[in-house]
This record gives C-alpha cells, structure tokens and sequence, in this order.
C-alpha cells in the first residue's frame, strides 16, 4: 500500500494534491451545469443561456453572484441542524471517492513516485463503493432536516432507490473483478494495456488493432454498471427523488441559494465517479488505445530527443489528457441521456432494479466464472 | 496512510462548506420574517395541513432490510471474485467454484422465494 508519504515534505504534498483535486471538481461543476443547460436547449431545440458572455459562458458568474445575495433561509418546522449539515455533507462522499481513481501514469522522479490521484487505496473499489452509498445518509438528512413532506417523500424514495441500484451495481462489479483479480484500480489499468489477447479454452484470440479493454470482455457487465450508476446519483431517468410533477423538487425542495449550490456539487461528483469508474473498469483508464504508458515514453523520447524526466512529465499529461476525454465522453453522456429519456414510475424503478438488473449481473457474474474456469480446465 | 489522506480531505470539505455557509449568511443576510407564510414549509401554495409525520409505506421498511441480507450476500462475492483466478492457478478451481455456486443457489432462490412472495410488488 502507497503511504501519503514518509518525509513532511512528502505528506505535505500529498496533502495538496487532494485539495486541488477537490477544487478541480469543483471548478469542473459550473462548466458541467453550463454544458447541461445548453446542451438541453441544444436538445430540445431552444437557445439556453446565450446572453451573458460569449455562449453564455458568464451566466454562471452571474448565478454565482446571486447564490450570494440569497437571503439565509430555514423553515421554521424543519431541524436547524440537520438543515444545515447535510449540503455540507453532501459534498463528501463523492469527492472522497473521486480521489481513489488514478487519472494518469504516475510521474517517477528518482527519489519519489508521484501518483496523478488524491491517495491510492488498494481496496479501491470497495471503498468507493462503501463511500459513494453514503450519500443516502446526506439526502435523508436533507429531507428529514426540511420538515416538509415533499422533502420526506423524495429523500424516502431516494434512499430506497440508491440502495436498491446498489445491489446491481455491486453484483455488476463482481464480473470485473473476477477478470482482473484484484481490487486495486491501478493495477487494473495495467491489465488492460496492449492489444485485446483472450485466452481460455486452450485458443488464444488476439486482434493487433484493438485495445485489451474491460468492455470487451465485460458488455453486459458494463452496461447493467452504467445504468446503475444512473440510479445511484439519482439523474434521470432515475431522478424519482425529485421528479418535479408530483413532489415539487424532492428532497431539496426547501433549499436555495449556496445551499442548493452543494447539493448540485454533491450531483455531480457522484457523476464523475460514475464516468471516472465507467474508463476505469471498461475503458482502459488513461491508455491511449492499444499502446502501453512504456511504449507512449519511448515514443515520445525518440521522437522528441529529450531527457527522461521531461519524457515522464510528457507521458504523464499526455496520458491525463486521454483521460480527461474518455471521462468527458460519459459525462456528456450522463447529460444527453437525462434528456432525452423520460421518467419511469416508482413500481417501474424498483422492478427494474430487482427483477430485472439484479438477476442479469447474477447471471453475468456467474457466467463470467464460469467461463474463466471451463476456458482454464478444458480445451475445445 | 492513504487514510489520513480520506480524513484530511473529510475535515477540509467539511470546513468549506461550513464556511460557503457563513459567506452565504454574511452575503445574504438572513431572511427577514416579512409574513408567516414565507416561513411555512412548501405546500403547493396552500395552508400548511399536515405535520411531516405523515405516513410512510411500509414497502419502504421491508426494501431496506431485504437490502441489508442481499448485500450482505454480494459482499461476500468480492474476495471470492478477486481470489477466483489464483485459485484456479494453484489447482483449487474445483473447489472454488463449486462452493460459490451452491453459495449462489441458495442466493438465487432468496431472490425467487422474494419474488414469488410479493415482496417487491409495489401498488
């Protein structure tokens, strides 16, 4: 296991380094709400914010500055202090999750490694699974905290529907784990490096061309992964915790202002842990197509003639860069997908979350065992 | 430890927000009791009728505690996934896979048995 180093200097920036992952999802937030406002009016064929700024893009500075000037609101039926904690924590867990998932190759200096993540944590994906399901607790606060019975409802269903979906989602991951053996996120972007190469059945099955990600070993895996993570940060078509024809705005009907704010950022975090996990486990990480982090290095030493420290950092961004698309190719999806699909009905929800995702992970996980031990033991 | 990292960030977030908050308030002052209605939760513009001990399914008392068994179940399956190759690489293929498909079984059949039963039907 990686410590957060040994020397002060080390701890020290380490420390750093997750309050600037932390900002940068922040600052990441009002660009995502930017891009879903216009995206929808793109969609639904309006114009969206397109006055203030060039697109519109100074619209959020001017939200900004009215989330400001909101007057300090608590209902007067409502527990003061619950009102008030649960924005507060509802930026936790998915910004403590976010950090677990290794954005690009880890910079090598000759005395210190220098990982591009908050903190490496070698039960990775148990971890984010515990910490990311603790939004439950934040959004039943919210509601009980409100005092109104449209906050109640929504936190109810909300937390109803998030530990339902988990289940799938749990069962989802089985499959992936079972394929790469390990917990450890890091060491399953290494696993997926080079060319796609199945072997089982006493065959070897390899294609030059394509890149040995988890999708292709994983589809069913990877898409009952997906839709549970809609589920688990309550967007549509699973944003029965808010829908806005029959509870108002759900669990945080009562908030407004910075208050609101949090929550939104709370959204979205669990929103890029959902597309950080999404590359992570079936997209290759930060690999650029088929090609190993090595292969990137000496590329980029040969072709460039520099030292192999500049080569490092060059790797490193390089690599960040290749993540950061993949990544905001799902969140882009996540936007499109709220809408363009409709709401389901709350019988709707939980029957597809029990009857039908959960059985089809089983059978995933089962199958995937299956054919990783028959492919080991017997040859066709 | 990668933990003091997990609890520094906790506490860092934790004073962020604490201090968004009281921005907010300075900014925004606190909001001035102009009518008693504007303090009122929200109730679709109508008089406040009900307290917010209002009724709640019990379908959603018997989601959690069905969810607290089956998770229990797919925890299990974690160290067995992430065992399961080196397992089969050291000769124990057999053993492990056979044991967590009766393991299965019997989750497979909860999950029928909660079907059947009604237990997730919601009217």
């Amino acid at each position: 296991m990686t410590t957060m180093g040994s020397t002060t200097i080390e701890i020290a920036i380490n420390l750093v380094k997750t309050i600037l992952v932390f900002l940068m999802m922040v600052q990441a937030v009002p660009i995502l709400v930017w891009l879903e406002r216009r995206g929808s009016a793109f969609i639904q064929n309006r114009f969206g914010p397109n006055r203030v700024g060039p697109l519109g893009l100074v619209q959020l500075l001017a939200d900004a500055v009215k989330f400001l000037k909101k007057e300090d609101f608590v209902p007067e039926k409502g527990n003061r202090f619950l009102f008030y904690c649960a924005p507060v924590f509802a930026m936790i867990p998915g910004a403590i999750a976010y950090m677990a998932i290794p954005m690009s190759v880890p910079l090598v200096t000759e005395s210190y490694t220098f990982l591009i993540q908050g903190y490496e944590i070698n039960v990775g994906i148990v971890f984010i699974l515990g910490i990311s399901s603790l939004a439950a607790y934040t959004i039943l606060m919210a509601g009980w905290g409100s005092g109104s019975k449209f906050s109640l409802m929504g936190a109810l269903r909300a937390s109803a529907q998030i530990i339902s979906y988990e289940l799938a989602l749990g069962l989802a991951i089985v499959g992936v784990i079972l394929l790469y053996g390990t917990f450890n996120l890091a060491e399953m972007i290494q696993s997926q490096s080079g060319s796609l190469n199945f072997q089982g059945f006493g065959y070897t099955v390899a294609a030059n061309w394509l890149p040995n990600w988890g999708i292709f070993y994983q589809p069913i895996g990877a898409l009952l992964f997906f839709a549970a993570t809609f589920a688990e940060s309550n967007r549509l078509p699973f944003d029965l915790a808010e829908g806005e024809a029959e509870l108002v705005a759900g669990f945080h009907t009562e908030y407004g202002g910075f208050k609101m704010l949090m929550f939104f950022i709370g959204e979205y975090a669990h929103m890029m842990v959902a597309s950080g996990l999404m590359v992570t486990f079936f997209f290759g990480g930060y690999s650029i197509w088929n090609f190993s982090p090595e292969e990137v290095h000496s590329w980029i030493m040969n072709t460039f003639s520099v030292a192999p420290f500049t080569a490092n950092v060059l790797n490193s961004i390089i690599h960040f860069l290749s993540y950061t698309i993949k990544f905001a190719l799902f969140l882009w999806i996540f936007i499109h997908v709220r809408w363009t699909l409709p709401r389901f009905r709350y019988d709707q929800l939980m029957d597809l979350g029990w009857k039908t995702m959960l059985p089809w992970a089983l059978a995933n996980s089962i199958l995937t065992a299956a054919i990783i031990f028959i492919g080991s033991h017997f040859t066709l | 430890m990668p933990l003091g990292g997990v609890i520094f960030v906790t506490i860092f977030i934790a004073i962020f927000g604490t201090l968004l908050i009281y921005l907010a308030r300075w900014t925004g002052g606190k909001a001035k009791k102009t009518s008693q209605a504007k303090f009122d939760i929200y109730e679709c513009g109508i008089e406040v009728q009900e307290k917010k001990d209002t009724k709640v399914s019990v379908k959603f008392y018997l989601t959690a505690i069905l969810f607290i068994l089956f998770d229990i179940e797919v925890i299990f399956m974690f160290p067995w996934a992430s065992n399961f190759k080196s397992f089969i690489a050291s000769g124990a293929g057999v053993y492990i896979f056979s044991s967590m498909m009766i393991f299965l079984g019997i989750f497979i059949f909860g999950l029928w048995w909660e079907i059947k039963s009604k237990a997730l039907e919601w009217d």
